[in-house]
């Protein structure tokens, strides 16, 4: 239960940090990086380390290659989907998570599981 | 003529339970990514370290204070708060090379100095954003004045996403 306080509240700060700094730089499409910004992946990745040691990490972090490649498709289809098929903003990133998780699936089952 | 600036006054356009949503859903995100990761294996949990469920609430965040600001100018928005959620959704597709290359270094590095994986992943990610982000730029422009040209310096393109 600790544990998943701890990854809360360490997740909360993280993601806050990087998303007042994207606020906060201009023009929008370089502050958009700190939309991909790898937040939650250090907060759990610390957590991963701390509680189960590097080789774990090191195993969660090449699996995450195959998530970061999914999230590249997804912000594009994302972008399309605003500028093209005029979807607002919430329907546009939520149907594109259906594009994200066949992507990351798909690259994983092709890297055999291992990514 | 200055690339990136500052802009502290965009922070006052927040709202106090924006910046409560953001923090709850990035509590969420990494505890969800935990639980993944304790009930599939690192495997599929490591998938979910790039979900881009933070990405889903800040574009709509900067669609609704575009078309908030727009709405005070007395103007409808709908349409400039689509376009600056696509520019941000551009910018996500190019932080995510950042975080690709974040993985690589981390992957690599974590096993011979922990502290060195976190700093060094952590600056191949500002790197690669960084540069991939310039260099659309870069290209964006030549691209622009090669359309001026082409239509007498009267085009402009309209993609944001390519």
């Amino acid at each position: 239960m600790t544990e998943y306080l701890v990854r809360f509240l360490v997740g909360g700060v993280v993601v806050s940090a990087f998303a007042m700094l994207g606020d906060v730089l201009r023009p929008k499409s370089f502050a958009g990086l700190f939309g991909a910004a790898p937040s939650v992946a250090l907060a759990t990745l610390g957590v991963a380390v701390y509680r189960h040691g590097a080789d774990y990490a090191a195993f969660q972090s090449q699996a995450m290659m195959a998530g970061a490649v999914a999230l590249a498709i997804y912000s594009v289809v994302v972008c399309h989907l605003l500028v093209r098929a005029w979807l607002r903003a919430a329907p546009a990133t939520l149907l594109s998570l259906v594009v994200w998780l066949i992507v990351a699936f798909g690259l994983l089952t092709l890297a055999g599981g291992q990514a | 003529m200055t690339l990136v600036r500052f802009s502290p006054s965009s922070l006052r356009e927040g709202r106090c339970y924006e910046y409560l949503i953001r923090f709850a859903l990035g509590g969420a995100a990494t505890v969800f990514t935990g639980l993944v990761s304790s009930r599939y294996g690192a495997s599929i949990g490591g998938l979910f370290l790039a979900l881009p469920a933070i990405f889903c609430a800040s574009a709509t965040l900067i669609e609704k204070h575009e078309i908030r600001r727009k709405r005070e100018a007395g103007i409808s928005g709908e349409r400039r708060g689509q376009e600056a959620a696509a520019l941000d959704a551009a910018g996500a597709a190019l932080g995510a090379l950042g975080m690709l290359a974040f993985a690589i270094v981390f992957s690599l590095m974590v096993e011979s100095s922990i502290l060195g994986a976190f700093i060094g992943a952590s600056l191949a990610w500002l790197v690669v954003s960084m540069a991939a982000w310039y260099v659309r730029r870069k290209m964006r422009s030549v691209r622009k004045a090669r359309t001026a040209e082409k239509a007498g310096g009267s085009a402009v393109s309209r993609s944001r996403c390519g």
